[in-house]
């Protein structure tokens, strides 16, 4: 990204100057001068077209870990009032709806675990079905689909996928309202059968990962983290039923735009006021497809604790968190004095509620809300808290984001080097694609301590932990 | 009739080429399913017929893939051939393949056609039909 073409208005927060004649909103881009460097230019072209659509309430924004999308740039994050016409773009959510992390704390130590990660790692790996063409073991008929789209996490649950205890610490409580059904086509269903409980793949993993540094003392306690202590982390999202809903309703508001009358600057913003009929549609199929992801992390979530009762009979996995990267929630935020209920889109961005938000879970309404920021399989994750300077909609960066092109990492890396490369250095990675491996090669990422660092600097969030990955699970 | 690959931060610009629009069609699919598996080694033994409706040409490509895409994971299946002919705003097609057995290589699973980059065009003798892929 070209920085002559940004006015800086401190260290880490950027706008795009408006031009004579531009009839958009304000664009406001977080990050250092080298992460935004490192940005293709089309993320300040997809960011701008958003900040054209109706119905914005402030400013449209990208994170520190901004990327090239489709329709919105990932990294990108933007609210409309629905009162005011404001709309919702299936290219604001992404395919993979409701993407996210499920964040397991073990009562494990690494020097007593670690004897066992190879048999760890093997057990997990035909325990989790992962990677393309891999079918779950839970078949659903139609009705009882129905239930996960409307239940989620809860529904899981109640089949006996987990604990009750987990729902605290979902976010919704493992159950988003206004999931319909019945505004999900029967491919989409179809898509889904074989696919509850599974990983997927490209840069959906389960990690085990050892808390190696801790920046908070206070936060990380009341998170239940501590130097040395093994967590395990679930990124996946809602599978086949929600790429279906993304392609299905991708098409259909890209022409109901043109029949509403909003002019798109390009199609893959495909959008419709939240109050019309295809809005209302898209909302209530989004919505149950957050419910199949969050359905999807518990069940995984039970296998996980399966799997590592085999191995460490003594462990104990409580959820720290499970939070979603790719939806659009209807919220309250402050605006200029007034409280007012939005539709905040975030398209590879995570919530961040600071401390004493009323929907956080008791345990950590004091210090705030838990935060996932996702690196690569060789490098490392991290932990942060929720922060009261956030003016970004309570939203910020989800992981690492890419620094390279897919086919640029294929060509320079070869997935089996690459993971004899990694075990060396003390990580075990089991994958059944190589071609998958070579893309997620950690120098295919952009410098994940750079952007939690940054995160922390721009006021979006604090960092409380960092995570070293030791076992990793590649879809 | 050909099919390659261009650069996108996280997903993948898929691009087939043909001496008609429905040859650009088939050569696109064939790039989609190459980023899944070996296409080379999948045997075409079971056919799927396909059909819809879509006046508009460019979303005709995005709809045509996300059906391959769909029925694909629908199935089990992971598709080699394809074959598609444009009747006015009707469409019918076939797409061949197999279902997911050991010895298919494991490439990366594709969620969906996009609109981003989307264009359906002759230059010449030849047509191309892009998009940006979400994997």
């Amino acid at each position: 990204m070209n920085l002559q073409r940004l006015q800086q208005l401190h260290t880490y927060l950027w706008t795009l100057p408006q031009a004579s004649g531009d009839k958009r909103a304000e664009v406001l881009l977080y990050g250092s001068a080298p992460l935004l460097e490192s940005m293709d230019g089309k993320v300040l072209e997809q960011i701008a077209h958003v900040a054209a659509l109706p119905g914005l309430v402030g400013a449209a924004m990208t994170m520190p870990d901004a990327h090239w999308g489709y329709g919105f740039p990932i990294g990108g994050v933007a609210a409309f009032d629905a009162d005011q016409g404001g709309i919702i773009s299936a290219g604001g959510v992404g395919f993979d709806i409701s993407c996210g992390i499920r964040c397991l704390r073990s009562n494990l130590d690494i020097r007593d675990a670690a004897p066992y990660f190879n048999q760890l790692a093997d057990r997990l790996f035909a325990t989790i079905p992962a990677g393309v063409g891999e079918e779950g073991h839970i078949n659903l008929n139609p009705k009882q689909l129905d239930q996960v789209l409307l239940g989620g996490a809860q529904w899981a649950v109640k089949q006996g996928f987990g604990d009750a205890a987990d729902l605290d610490y979902v976010e919704e409580n493992g159950c988003v309202g206004g999931a319909v059904p019945g505004n999900v086509s029967e491919l989409a269903k179809k898509r889904q059968r074989g696919e509850m409980g599974t990983l997927g793949s490209g840069n959906h993993y389960l990690e085990v990962q050892v808390v190696e540094r801790i920046y908070d003392n206070v936060t990380a306690q009341a998170f239940g983290l501590r130097e040395g202590q093994l967590v395990i982390s679930i990124h996946c999202g809602s599978r086949g039923l929600g790429h279906q809903i993304g392609t299905d309703y991708l098409v259909m508001l890209a022409k109901a735009a043109g029949r509403l009358g909003i002019h798109l600057p390009d199609r893959e913003l495909a959008c419709a006021p939240v109050k019309s009929p295809e809005g209302r549609q898209y909302l209530g199929a989004m919505n149950a497809a957050i419910n199949c992801a969050l359905a999807n992390r518990q069940i995984l979530t039970h296998l996980t604790r399966e799997t590592f009762a085999e191995i460490y009979p003594q462990a104990s996995l409580e959820t720290l968190f499970d939070i979603s990267h790719n939806t659009c929630k209807e919220e309250q935020h402050e605006v200029d004095g007034k409280t007012r209920s939005l539709h905040v889109h975030r398209k590879g961005a995570t919530r961040a509620f600071a401390p004493g938000h009323p929907k956080l879970p008791a345990h950590y309404r004091d210090v705030g809300q838990p935060v996932i920021i996702g690196g690569s399989m060789g490098t490392g994750s991290y932990i942060l808290a929720g922060v009261s300077t956030n003016r970004a909609f309570a939203s910020c960066s989800h992981g690492a984001g890419r620094a390279m092109s897919r086919n640029q990492a294929l060509k320079q890396w070869d997935g089996r080097t690459l993971i004899n490369d990694l075990e060396r250095q003390g990580i075990l990675i089991r994958t059944r694609s190589m071609r998958g491996a070579a893309e997620e090669a950690p120098g295919a990422y952009k410098d994940v301590d750079q952007v939690a660092e940054v995160t922390e600097q721009a006021g979006l969030a604090r960092r409380v932990a960092f995570l070293r990955p030791k076992v990793c699970i590649k879809g | 009739m050909s099919s390659s690959y261009f650069e996108h931060d996280a997903d993948i610009r898929i691009i087939g080429r043909g001496l008609t629009m429905e040859q650009s069609f088939e050569a696109a699919a064939h790039a989609v399913f190459a980023i899944i598996t070996n296409i080379e080694t999948v045997q075409p033994v079971i056919v799927v017929a396909l059909e819809f409706e879509e006046p508009d040409l460019e979303l005709a490509l995005v709809v045509w893939l996300n059906l391959i895409l769909g029925k694909a994971r629908e199935l089990g299946m992971v598709f080699s051939h394809f074959y598609i002919q444009r009747q006015n705003d009707h469409w019918h097609a076939k797409a061949a393949g197999e279902k997911w057995r050991d010895g298919l290589d494991r490439g990366v699973e594709v969620k969906g056609a996009t609109l981003t980059m989307l264009a359906v065009k002759q230059t010449g003798p030849v047509w191309e039909s892009r998009c940006v892929v979400d994997v």
